[in-house]
């Protein structure tokens, strides 16, 4: 608490947020579940240098119900953090600071990102599914 | 000590130094995200490939330099990239010092892992 009579600044949940705050806040969500999500790719190439049986293992766990959710949520973090992170390119190279256009840019990632992770999956259940 | 110095004496004093180490992260976190958007592009293809694909199949596809060599790219860029990532996740939110210490720590260690065990993994398939 403070000691004094201090005005003190209202805190994040005061805010209406604005869709760029969530996308930024989302970059670090999603960057964060990609890195655990190393994990799924390292026993994956183990797998495949470890032998046949290995490699049934870990596609089982895949096809399973829980590898599906968890391959389905990291494919659209993947999607998410690539559009964004090259709508942070763009920031460094100095371009698009506007309120304007961040607010559009933000739109255009969360679409593509959405349209990227439906791709991916289309072409999933174009092979016959994830078994 | 000029007028346009505008740290207090007790900062100075203490010889703190920078706070960290100058642009070095901020760019090389920018070169793997760079390396990182054909790599992990590439990558998504290869794995819609391996959707179906049995075992000799999957090892088939890694048998090929090209692929081992790119994929390879991939983890270490992968891992680099998140190792910063991570890193600075943890400076901005933990602040006990011992904590956020052993945290960088395992960080490091896993990412640093990360990228060997699969490099690892890579090769032995690639020259098997």
């Amino acid at each position: 608490m403070p000691q004094n009579a201090r005005p003190i600044s209202p805190h994040l949940q005061i805010y209406r947020w604005p869709l760029t705050m969530a996308l930024s806040i989302l970059h670090r969500a999603t960057g964060i579940a990609l890195a655990v999500g190393t994990l799924l790719l390292v026993w994956v190439l183990l797998a495949l240098a470890n032998g046949a049986e290995a490699w049934a293992g870990a596609r089982a766990f895949c096809g399973s119900p829980v590898g599906l959710v968890l391959l389905f949520g990291w494919s659209w973090a993947l999607c998410f953090h690539l559009a964004n992170g090259i709508r942070h390119l763009f920031w460094d190279a100095g371009k698009g600071f506007s309120i304007e256009q961040a607010r559009r840019f933000s739109w255009v990632v969360v679409v593509v990102s959405f349209v990227f992770t439906g791709l991916i999956w289309a072409c999933v259940i174009a092979q016959g599914g994830a078994k | 000590m000029s007028s346009q110095d505008f740290r207090t004496p007790l900062k100075r004093v203490r010889g703190l130094g920078s706070a960290k180490s100058g642009t070095q992260h901020f760019i090389v976190q920018r070169v793997t995200a760079v390396a990182l958007v054909p790599l992990a592009l590439w990558a998504i293809f290869l794995a819609l490939a391996l959707v179906h694909a049995d075992y000799a199949q999957a090892r088939a596809m890694l048998h090929h330099h090209f692929a081992a060599v790119w994929l390879s790219a991939f983890v270490i860029a992968l891992f680099w990239h998140a190792q910063l990532g991570l890193q600075v996740v943890i400076e901005d939110y933990v602040h006990t010092p011992w904590f956020e210490v052993v945290a960088q720590l395992a960080v490091k260690f896993f990412c640093i892992a990360g990228a060997i065990t699969s490099v690892f993994a890579i090769v032995r398939v690639a020259l098997a």
